[in-house]
């Protein structure tokens, strides 16, 4: 590979050619403070932050784009770099709503970092034309606040990134605001609810609708039975609220925590994994069997499911009708667990913690109600526990290891490795090995369809059967499968698909990190390392070897795919309309 | 069109067409007199004679104009050439089929047509 | 036989005289008089002096006549076209000499005219293709096709010294260069013309009159770099220009000229048009770019530059029309030809549009380095009504203004940017003594602040904030701390601005703070606007000495904001006044003067 000999700070580093000064600093350990830039996402050099002073270029240039020269002298800090971006400060001030005390990003808010970090002033000097809008609050997801937008259109890229693209820059000059087309409300549109916009939003414009306080207020009715469940990747990230290392597992200190808050009980989202696993495979198995529609595609993620509904209505046929594993843990508790506990399920209130802002709109889904009522009342992200937690005044980070409750615990490694892209997959492979053969195979490892890569295929030999598979994660790769589906060019027999790029790992309901370190640090696959180790440490990695998954079909469903089953654990879909 | 030469021969062709906008103050000016007594006289096939006529020949340095009345009516129609350096020429009584000779003589060999001028005629 | 040729001004200024309906009446009238087999009328492009519009010449005679109406045809027919005798009255009055009619080229307003990218506006017809073909047209293809290697025409394109005429004054020829070598499966040939300046309209005129020029140009381009598609990015808002350089794109394809294999060569290249819509942005070549993709017109972070990711990431020429009308003629010509016009550094013509305080409003086309002297008061005929020359803006709201004291400054790409203007596009502004030169820089940065793309920083907020200092300093409510602010940020603006836009937002601020600051210490310091222009600064009163008590002021004023009886002096009360000026106007006697 080609170097590229430069000096930053004076200091001299040695980068690949192509790199950019942004990199080549960091090389040579200088940070230099960036708003709208995202690597390999939002490259655009719009919000002019990171402007440098570099030698054989016009005026001042922008880092993050802007590629080194051999020979290259940078300096990233002199008095004249300062004063640019402190006007450029004041300049982004002058038209943002300063509510910081009452902002939910206050203290993570990328903005007041380094409104703080070079002493802005906040003199008024370039007070002047502020434009005001409107909150959207339509969609059941998030809010967009436009006051407290700065235009670095992270989350239009990302947006773009997801293949959705409902948002993007309207009007221009002074005027410019992200909005959607024809200014409808965000609900309006064929937004997905996927959240990844929440996930770079440097500031408070774009978060997720705030469902704590109805939480906080069924757990202080004593007339409601309060139950919560948490998503296979929530313990990959949790910790990451509390400054613990990226990729540390917290799944004791969770329940510890979830507990303290006073809920009545403390279940996990792998059981309903688990469930969705032995379902999913008979169906498949049955799909196979007897001439179903193939390519069968998983329906865990709701955020691919919504954007299937709106794109593809003629192949929902080909999605599963297996609940998602938030829905089937909510239906089991608000049937069979009422039921052996003699509880009303009007009492039950089913809180789910989720890495995911489209479990806000899942759980209002219809065709998610097995007892009459919803099967889960409120989903809330990894975030807002963590908000939780921090409200109660748990010190989370020496909490004692605590076990989830019975009956939905007993995970596998199979559900934990959900929480990644072509986990699910695997965790399927795993169980229809088992139930095609009719062995208890050894080898349950399928390393092919693991990695964060957004497209994997494999073809497995199973029970001399040929199954040809792939894994799509994010919207764009799930475009491309159900393009080449439509087209009739499609040969794959099984397909996972999620969402969120990574898979939940990286879900829009994530705790956040700054743009300083997404830039820099892998996050996708640091959390779901956590989740393969805690997979590979575990004696049960089949979803049918779990006892609670054997136990729930002795006493309820009597066997996989049962008409009780169907009933309770599965759904269908709609046909949605783009634009209303 | 797959060729220089028919791009050349489209060229020269439009060209010709197209002279009349050479206001060039070197040509030779044919001045047909057109007042309503060299209209009534017949000047219009007149000038449109010379204007065929050097049209026919591609005289690109030759330009027809039209003029008013110059008070000789009698004569009419009147023609006046006007080659840069010489006297100017007056033709009376023109017609048509003496258009040809004035062209070939006068303009192209520079040889004015003595029996067709004012001054022959009047005598 | 056809014996006489009337060429009748087709461009949108005259176009907006009426000039269609002229050739309508003109043609009717002519049918009339049974002379349709001997006149032909011609509808052209722009001849430059739009202020005289609508214009006609007629051949051989090559009579120009100016601001002809419909009214006026008959007797043109009947008179001029039939016996032959030039109607006096309607003739430019600069053509009339004491006993012979001049050329138009002889006139003030021509003679020091120099017409390369001009050359067949006003001439030919540009919906014909046989009358471009007739004065050389394609013949440089041609010429490129059999005789040069992409080498050669690139070497003849840089020796010619030609520069872009969009504004930046980039080498055109180095521009080639650097895009010919990037392999690529498609490379692009891109002409930009999304003239947005206000007041220009040469590459509009370019378009509407020559526009088969742009099209062998863009052909010569793809040749010499290898493209094979071309794209014409022309603003919606030039209706005529858009359909005649179609009726010439598919002319040029019915003839061979684009499309596959052009004349035997092997070199294929056709182009689309694509249409713009309006925003100013869009006339930046990366924006423009973006705006071809079907995306929203915005700037790009260069580098990548175009010659090496440009329109679908594929190395990208894109030159201006102006730019690309001078090429076929340095091919024809030579580049010793081209080079021999102009100065060290800028070689060939330029083409101005006059505008503002100035006789001749319209277009022309100088050599370079011809002094802004000659442009304002020899070619373009001075300043009306006595007026004194103040300033003239280059460059629109990018550029910046030529104070008197450097009346003779040789216009050249170098020598403006020196004094802190630039070339521009072409548009050339006169402003005279009664201009406020803070009014101006607000005029222009009003504008530039509309037509912010609002991608980034600098240029969204920044220029909005300037935009409000000159408010706060022209409603007579700034202090020295905002001049001081004003130059700051308009530094801040320039330096860390992404695309060209906002670099040069702050230009026509910082230019008339150089050459005018005293103007902005006025309005600062006295509360005054020395000329009169801003209207918080300045009031309008009744001199009681003179006023007669006529109740004239008082009937014309719109908002009831002068008193008085009748024969007993009047006042003007201040608070309801809106500064229109009509009692002024009005005022028989004088009385009533600005303060």
């Amino acid at each position: 590979m080609e170097m590229i000999n430069c000096k930053i700070n004076g200091i001299a580093v040695s980068v690949p050619k192509g790199a950019t000064i942004l990199e080549a600093a960091r090389e040579a350990g200088v940070d230099i403070p960036t708003l709208c830039y995202l690597k390999e996402i939002n490259e655009i050099g719009a919000c002019r932050i990171c402007v440098v002073e570099a030698t054989g270029a016009r005026g001042l240039v922008t880092a993050c784009v802007y590629p080194v020269t051999e020979g290259m002298e940078v300096k990233t800090n002199t008095p004249k770099v300062q004063n640019a971006r402190k006007i450029n400060l004041e300049l982004i001030l002058s038209t943002h709503e300063k509510k910081c005390l009452s902002c939910v990003r206050s203290q993570d808010c990328e903005l007041q970092t380094l409104c703080r970090d070079y002493g802005v002033e906040d003199s008024g000097k370039y007070d002047g034309f502020k434009p005001q809008y409107e909150l959207d609050l339509s969609a059941p997801h998030l809010v967009r606040d436009n006051n407290k937008c700065i235009l670095c259109r992270r989350c239009v890229a990302a947006c773009e990134k997801q293949y959705v693209h409902v948002i993007g820059a309207n009007d221009r000059g002074i005027d410019t605001h992200i909005g959607t087309p024809f200014e409808k409300q965000l609900d309006d549109v064929p937004c997905v609810s996927c959240g990844q916009c929440t996930v770079v939003c440097p500031t408070g414009a774009l978060r997720e609708k705030d469902n704590t306080d109805e939480v906080w207020e069924a757990i202080a009715d004593p007339s409601k039975h309060v139950v919560v469940q948490t998503a296979p990747s929530i313990r990959a990230t949790l910790g990451e609220c509390f400054g613990m290392p990226i990729g540390t597992n917290v799944e004791g200190k969770m329940v510890a925590a979830l507990r303290r808050l006073g809920f009545d009980k403390v279940f996990d989202t792998d059981f309903g994994a688990d469930l969705t696993i032995v379902e999913e495979a008979t169906e498949f198995i049955d799909r196979v069997k007897n001439g179903g529609v193939l390519p069968m595609i998983t329906s865990c993620s709701p955020g691919w499911v919504k954007f299937a509904e709106y794109y593809y209505p003629e192949l929902l046929e080909h999605l599963s009708s297996c609940k998602s594993p938030q829905q089937m843990v909510g239906a089991v508790i608000k049937t069979y667990y009422a039921q052996k506990n003699n509880i009303d399920p009007n009492d039950i209130v089913v809180v789910s913690i989720m890495p995911c802002t489209a479990k806000k709109f899942e759980v209002g889904r219809d065709d998610q109600s097995a007892a009459g009522v919803p099967d889960v009342d409120i989903a809330l992200t990894t975030r807002e526990l963590g908000r939780m937690i921090m409200r109660a005044g748990i010190d989370f980070v020496n909490l004692p290891d605590e076990q989830f409750d019975n009956p939905l615990s007993d995970d596998t490694g199979a559900a934990v490795i959900f929480g990644s892209t072509g986990g699910v997959m695997e965790a399927a492979l795993r169980t229809a090995n088992d139930l095609l053969t009719g062995k208890d195979n050894k080898d349950v490892e399928y390393k092919e369809v693991r990695g964060t890569a957004g497209l994997k295929e494999a073809v497995y030999n199973i029970a001399g059967i040929e199954v040809k598979v792939a894994v799509a994660s994010g919207i764009e790769n799930a475009n491309y499968i159900m393009s080449r589906i439509k087209d009739g060019t499609a040969d794959w027999h099984f397909i996972e698909i999620m969402c969120c790029p990574g898979g939940c790992v990286n879900g829009g309901g994530q705790p956040l990190q700054p743009a300083s370190v997404r830039n820099f640090v892998d996050l996708t696959s640091l959390r779901a390392k956590a989740l393969y180790e805690q997979d590979k440490a575990m004696k049960i990695r089949k979803s049918h070897k779990s006892p609670a998954i054997k136990k729930v079909y002795e006493e309820f469903f009597e066997k996989y795919g049962s008409h009780k089953a169907h009933e309770i654990l599965h759904t269908s879909y709609v046909g949605r309309k783009k634009y209303r | 069109m797959k060729t220089l030469a028919e791009l050349e021969a489209i060229r020269d062709k439009a060209r010709e067409k197209m002279n009349i906008r050479n206001n060039n103050s070197e040509a030779i000016r044919v001045v047909v007199g057109m007042a309503t007594c060299g209209i009534a006289a017949g000047a219009r096939p007149v000038l449109n004679a010379f204007a065929e006529e050097v049209a026919k020949r591609r005289l690109e340095n030759v330009v027809v104009n039209q003029t008013g009345c110059i008070g000789m009516c009698q004569f009419e129609p009147i023609v006046e050439v006007l080659v840069p350096g010489h006297e100017k020429v007056t033709y009376a009584k023109v017609t048509p089929d003496k258009v040809a000779r004035i062209v070939v003589d006068h303009i192209v060999n520079g040889n004015p047509v003595m029996e067709y001028t004012i001054g022959h005629i009047m005598k | 036989m056809v014996r006489s040729h009337v060429l009748v001004c087709g461009g949108t200024g005259c176009t907006s005289s009426n000039s269609l309906k002229i050739i309508e009446a003109l043609e009717k009238e002519i049918n009339k008089q049974g002379l349709t087999d001997e006149v032909k009328v011609v509808q052209t492009g722009c001849f430059g002096l739009c202020a005289l519009g609508p214009v006609m010449i007629v051949y051989p005679e090559g009579c120009f006549y100016s601001m002809v109406k419909v009214e006026d045809i008959p007797e043109i027919v009947s008179e001029h076209l039939l016996k032959g005798r030039i109607v006096t009255r309607l003739l430019y009055d600069e053509t009339v000499g004491k006993d012979e009619i001049k050329s138009l080229n002889e006139t003030d307003f021509y003679k020091k005219q120099v017409r390369v990218a001009l050359r067949n506006c006003g001439v030919i017809d540009p919906e014909s293709i046989e009358e471009y073909i007739a004065y050389d047209g394609y013949m440089a293809l041609a010429k490129c096709l059999t005789e040069y290697t992409p080498e050669q025409v690139i070497k003849i394109v840089s020796d010619s010294g030609l520069r872009g005429r969009g504004g930046g004054g980039f080498p055109t020829g180095r521009k080639w260069a650097l895009t010919a070598p990037n392999k690529a499966p498609q490379k692009y040939v891109v002409c930009n013309a999304d003239e947005g300046d206000p007041g220009a309209f040469m590459d509009r005129s370019v378009l509407e009159g020559d526009p088969h020029a742009i099209i062998e140009a863009m052909a010569i381009a793809g040749y010499a770099i290898g493209a094979t598609k071309g794209f014409v990015y022309v603003r919606a808002e030039y209706p005529i220009a858009v359909k005649r350089l179609q009726i010439a794109i598919d002319k040029a394809r019915e003839y061979g000229l684009l499309g596959k294999n052009i004349l035997g060569s092997g070199f294929d290249f056709d182009m689309e048009i694509r249409l713009g819509a309006g925003a100013f942005v869009c006339g930046e070549e990366t924006a423009l770019m973006t705006s071809i993709e079907g995306n929203r017109g915005e700037p790009r972070p260069r580098p990548p530059y175009p010659a090496v990711k440009g329109l679908f990431g594929m190395p990208t020429v894109e030159n201006n029309v102006e730019t690309l009308a001078n090429i076929p003629q340095i091919i024809l010509r030579g580049p010793e030809w081209f080079s021999s016009m102009g100065t060290e550094k800028s070689k060939g013509t330029k083409v101005f549009a006059l505008g503002g305080k100035i006789k001749h409003t319209g277009l022309v086309e100088i050599p370079m380095g011809t002094t802004l002297r000659e442009v304002v008061e020899e070619i373009g005929g001075g300043i009306p009504g006595g007026k004194k020359f103040k300033a003239a803006q280059t460059g629109g709201p990018s550029g910046g203004c030529i104070p008197a004291e450097l009346f003779d400054t040789k216009i050249d790409y170098d020598n403006l940017t020196e004094i802190g203007c630039m070339m521009g596009s072409g548009g050339l502004i006169v402003m005279d003594e009664d201009t406020c030169m803070v009014d101006i820089a607000k005029f222009f940065l009003e504008f530039t602040v509309d037509e912010s793309c609002g991608k980034c920083t600098p240029c969204r907020v920044g220029t909005k904030r300037l935009l409000e200092k000159l408010e706060k300093i022209t409603s007579g409510n700034g202090t020295m701390q905002d001049i001081d602010e004003l130059e700051e940020l308009c530094n801040f603006i320039k330096e860390n601005s992404l695309c060209g836009l906002g670099q040069t937002a702050p230009n026509p601020v910082l230019s008339t703070l150089r050459f005018f600051r005293d103007e902005y210490i006025s309005h600062v310091k006295d509360k005054k606007c020395p000329a009169g222009v801003c209207k918080s600064l300045m009031s309008y009163v009744i001199i009681a000495d003179k006023c007669k008590g006529c109740t004239a002021c008082v009937r014309v004023c719109p908002v009831g904001a002068i008193s008085g009886s009748v024969k007993q002096p009047h006042v003007i009360d201040d608070s309801k006044c809106i500064k229109c000026g009509a009692c002024m106007e009005k005022c028989k006697f004088g009385a009533i003067v600005k303060q």
